[in-house]
């Protein structure tokens, strides 16, 4: 194929330009002020990641200008809603910093809403402040324009390039332009990861059209873990799943709802039905549901389980909150700010909040390390926070040597959502650019050898379907190739149905999981026959990719947990009850990048705070 | 809610197609103008219709639990800094907002941090980022801990 190849040398490169990448150009200019610092965006940097369309709240501001909180409360509260589980020095460490980039974004022109009574930040709850962030991601793509010396947009990233000089260390990635088909090589002393979690690894609720209208945005494929994993990076937490409960269809927001607006929930004949739950719940989990506020996954307990008892659908009460006219208008802009197809849904029904109670509903999983849940690589903390074991020279490096990560890669940081993923983008950099200082000396080397390989592994989707198709008449059949949308169904199919999704109630136990990662395996057989028939669909194959090695992570951690530690996100049948005397640990896989064999382990959890 | 362009509004000129997020904006090769090639990877986020100067896109609820009769459109002006959204109900119905989306000229406030006095080595080696510990706005400098206080188990 007749794609030329593009070179590029750099010392940093940021791999995704979301919230996490825009965080690490940015500081990594200040500290590395002669360093190359390059950006590949699979999308365009001003309109990608998960906050492409907006936000309507910054979930994550410790307000210690105010003594509202401090590092120490964050941390109570996310090891809290993760029933015990996360990275506690790496929580506290992104907490300390959260201030100083919010309040960056303000100066920026971000318009942060204030509090008429104290002049302060307006809360939406203890930890969110309500923005006006249809341009958040603009805002923020100009400060990592102003930065990084090239930002490449529409590159699809397939492989990290690993440095042949020392074994273990990353020496830059590859991919190619979704537009031109160039091949595109950044051969680059550091990577920070910044790609995006993992929507469409579960089949989502919607189907036909609506398939897109998951609750994570579509074209979060995974890379965050695919490329960390292929390049031989442990990876943490992966089982840690997380399932939303939200308006139904739309998947619009509760946050503010809850929090601002002050609606609650009742089932389909006006009971309340969380407290109904209390014992059954406690039988499962011990104390974990007197803590406050209650884990988010409880919450989703009780609801799955009041459906289940045939009391379903489960209701927002809006209709008192809605009477009030400055409400009526945070609920529809809510949605407006962030999650636009909320309001196209209830437009399209005939629902309007002030005279209708809208339905609820609990999501898909999705995988990933930026909002309520942890899942990513494992990775270094600060020196002056961390534990040995915790602790291995940079901050936020991940196992493999000048690798680093932020946002959805980065794995045990819990509820660092937007402001926290572009505040740990920010701590990569600065540590990315200590390592190049320290290492100055030594050369990267990728051969030809390696990108020649890639190379023909990148295009080969299209060779296959440029053969294949030759075979028949036409249409999508073919014995020789399977299309994206074939793989991506039976992938969601798989996850669904035997590791945990809807179609299953979120159940699942050994006998299912083995079958999963059987069938798992003879799906990544077939994606070596994926057929792309352009670029895009190329793209699509790539991201099918991502997302098959993701799931097959997740579920090998999810066979290694031998316990239920977040009933609601989903359950082990044949380890129905909470486990606090043999996993009160972080797990910890490794897949070996020649043989492709998973190795689990444990890792101990430090807590800082009582 | 998928996207969708509009014939007689769309002069093919490809800002949607730069902007869409899941890259399923393409020009057809045929008519020489914008068209949504993927509707079951659309995620509904507007990008593209934000983005038309024509206004020329527009967006059809998902067919699998949208019914017909409805519309939520959006002008967005930067200049302005607001955006305004106009919501249709299949009954009829209506209902307008405005929002600021920036509180500074375009961009204007967004520093070039090349321009900053560079960073000592000793700033390089602490715990603290660009602007801070200022930016924090506490007097207190920036938090820390004793991590030989780190215990390991199950406790809380």
């Amino acid at each position: 194929m007749g794609f030329k190849t593009v070179f590029e040398d750099c010392d940093i490169l940021v791999v995704g330009g979301g919230m996490g990448g825009t965080g690490a150009a940015y500081e990594a200019r200040y500290w590395g002020r002669d360093l190359k610092i390059v950006v590949a965006e699979k999308a365009n940097i001003d309109r990608s990641g998960a906050v492409a369309q907006g936000l309507y709240a910054i979930n994550c501001y410790m307000g210690m200008q105010w003594d509202e909180n401090q590092p120490e409360d964050h941390v109570r509260y996310a090891r809290n809603d993760l029933m015990g589980l996360v990275r506690e020095d790496l929580a506290y460490d992104m907490a300390r910093h959260v201030d100083s980039t919010v309040h960056k974004f303000e100066e920026w022109g971000l318009p942060i809403m204030r509090d008429p009574e104290n002049g302060r930040y307006l809360r939406e709850g203890k930890w969110q402040i309500m923005i006006h962030g249809e341009s958040y991601k603009p805002i923020v793509a100009e400060a990592a324009k102003k930065s990084a010396d090239k930002i490449y947009n529409r590159i699809m990233v397939t492989h990290l390039l690993m440095d042949e000089s020392k074994p273990n260390r990353v020496g830059g990635a590859i991919g190619f332009n979704v537009r031109t088909g160039d091949l595109h090589v950044f051969k680059a002393k550091t990577v920070i990861v910044g790609a995006g979690g993992a929507s469409h690894i579960f089949k989502p609720r919607s189907v036909g059209e609506g398939m897109g209208r998951t609750w994570y945005a579509p074209w979060s494929s995974g890379s965050a873990y695919a490329l960390p994993i292929l390049a031989g990076a442990k990876m943490t937490q992966m089982e840690n799943r997380i399932v939303l409960c939200r308006f139904k269809d739309g998947y619009g927001p509760v946050g503010a709802y809850f929090l601002h607006l002050k609606t609650y929930t009742q089932n389909a004949y006006g009971d309340e039905y969380e407290s109904k739950w209390y014992d059954h719940t406690k039988e499962l989990v011990g104390d974990y549901i007197d803590h406050h506020p209650t884990p988010t996954c409880l919450r989703n307990h009780a609801f799955i389980e009041e459906t289940k008892a045939g009391r379903g659908p489960i209701h927002m009460v809006t209709k008192e909150a809605f009477q009030d006219p400055h409400k009526e208008t945070v609920g529809w802009e809510n949605f407006l700010g962030m999650t636009v197809g909320q309001a196209v849904v209830w437009a399209s029904q005939d629902i309007d909040p002030k005279y209708t109670n809208p339905e609820l509903t609990t999501s898909e999983p999705y995988v990933m390390g930026s909002h309520a849940t942890c899942s990513g690589a494992w990775a270094s903390g600060p020196e002056d926070l961390s534990p040995d074991e915790y602790y291995w020279g940079y901050n936020r490096m991940m196992t493999v040597e000048g690798l680093f990560g932020a946002g959805d890669a980065l794995g045990g940081t819990a509820h660092a959502f937007s402001s926290g993923s572009f505040t740990e983008g920010r701590l990569a950099a600065k540590a990315a650019v200590k390592y190049i200082r320290e290492h100055a000396s030594e050369k990267i080397q990728v051969s030809e050898k390696q990108i020649e390989d890639r190379r023909k592994e990148i295009y080969q989707p299209m060779e296959n379907y440029e053969v294949g198709r030759n075979e028949i008449v036409g249409g999508t059949v073919s014995p020789s190739y399977i299309l994206p949308i074939h793989g991506l169904q039976r992938l969601e199919k798989i996850m669904d149905e035997y590791v945990g999704g809807i179609g299953a109630n979120y159940m699942t136990n050994e006998p299912m999981l083995l079958r999963g990662l059987h069938l798992l395996a003879t799906l990544h057989e077939d994606l070596e026959h994926i057929g792309a028939e352009d670029l895009h669909q190329l793209q699509r194959a790539w991201e099918l990719k991502h997302r098959a090695i993701t799931s097959e992570c997740v579920t090998q951690h999810t066979l290694f947990r031998k316990e239920t530690r977040w009933p609601g996100y989903y359950y082990r049948g044949d380890h129905m009850k909470l486990d606090d005397e043999n996993w009160h640990a972080l797990t910890l896989s490794h897949r070996d990048p020649e043989s492709g064999e998973w190795t689990m382990e444990k890792a101990p959890v430090y807590h800082i705070v009582d | 809610m998928p996207t969708f362009v509009y014939m007689t509004k769309c002069d093919g000129c490809g800002h949607c197609v730069d902007i869409c997020p899941s890259d399923i904006m393409h020009i057809d090769k045929t008519y020489r103008r914008a068209v949504n090639i993927e509707p079951n990877m659309c995620w509904e986020c507007y990008a593209c219709v934000k983005a038309c100067p024509q206004n020329a896109i527009d967006v059809r609820g998902y067919a699998d639990f949208a019914p017909l009769g409805h519309s939520v459109r959006v002008l967005r002006e930067e200049e302005k800094g607001t955006i305004s959204w106009k919501i249709k109900f299949r009954n009829g119905h209506e209902k307008n907002f405005v929002s600021p989306i920036t509180t500074q000229p375009w961009g204007e406030k967004i520093p070039r941090l090349a321009d900053l006095a560079e960073p000592s080595e000793e700033d390089l080696n602490s715990e603290l980022l660009c602007y801070e510990p200022d930016a924090l706005n506490t007097n207190v400098g920036l938090p820390v801990m004793d991590k030989s206080k780190f215990k390991q188990g199950v406790y809380y």
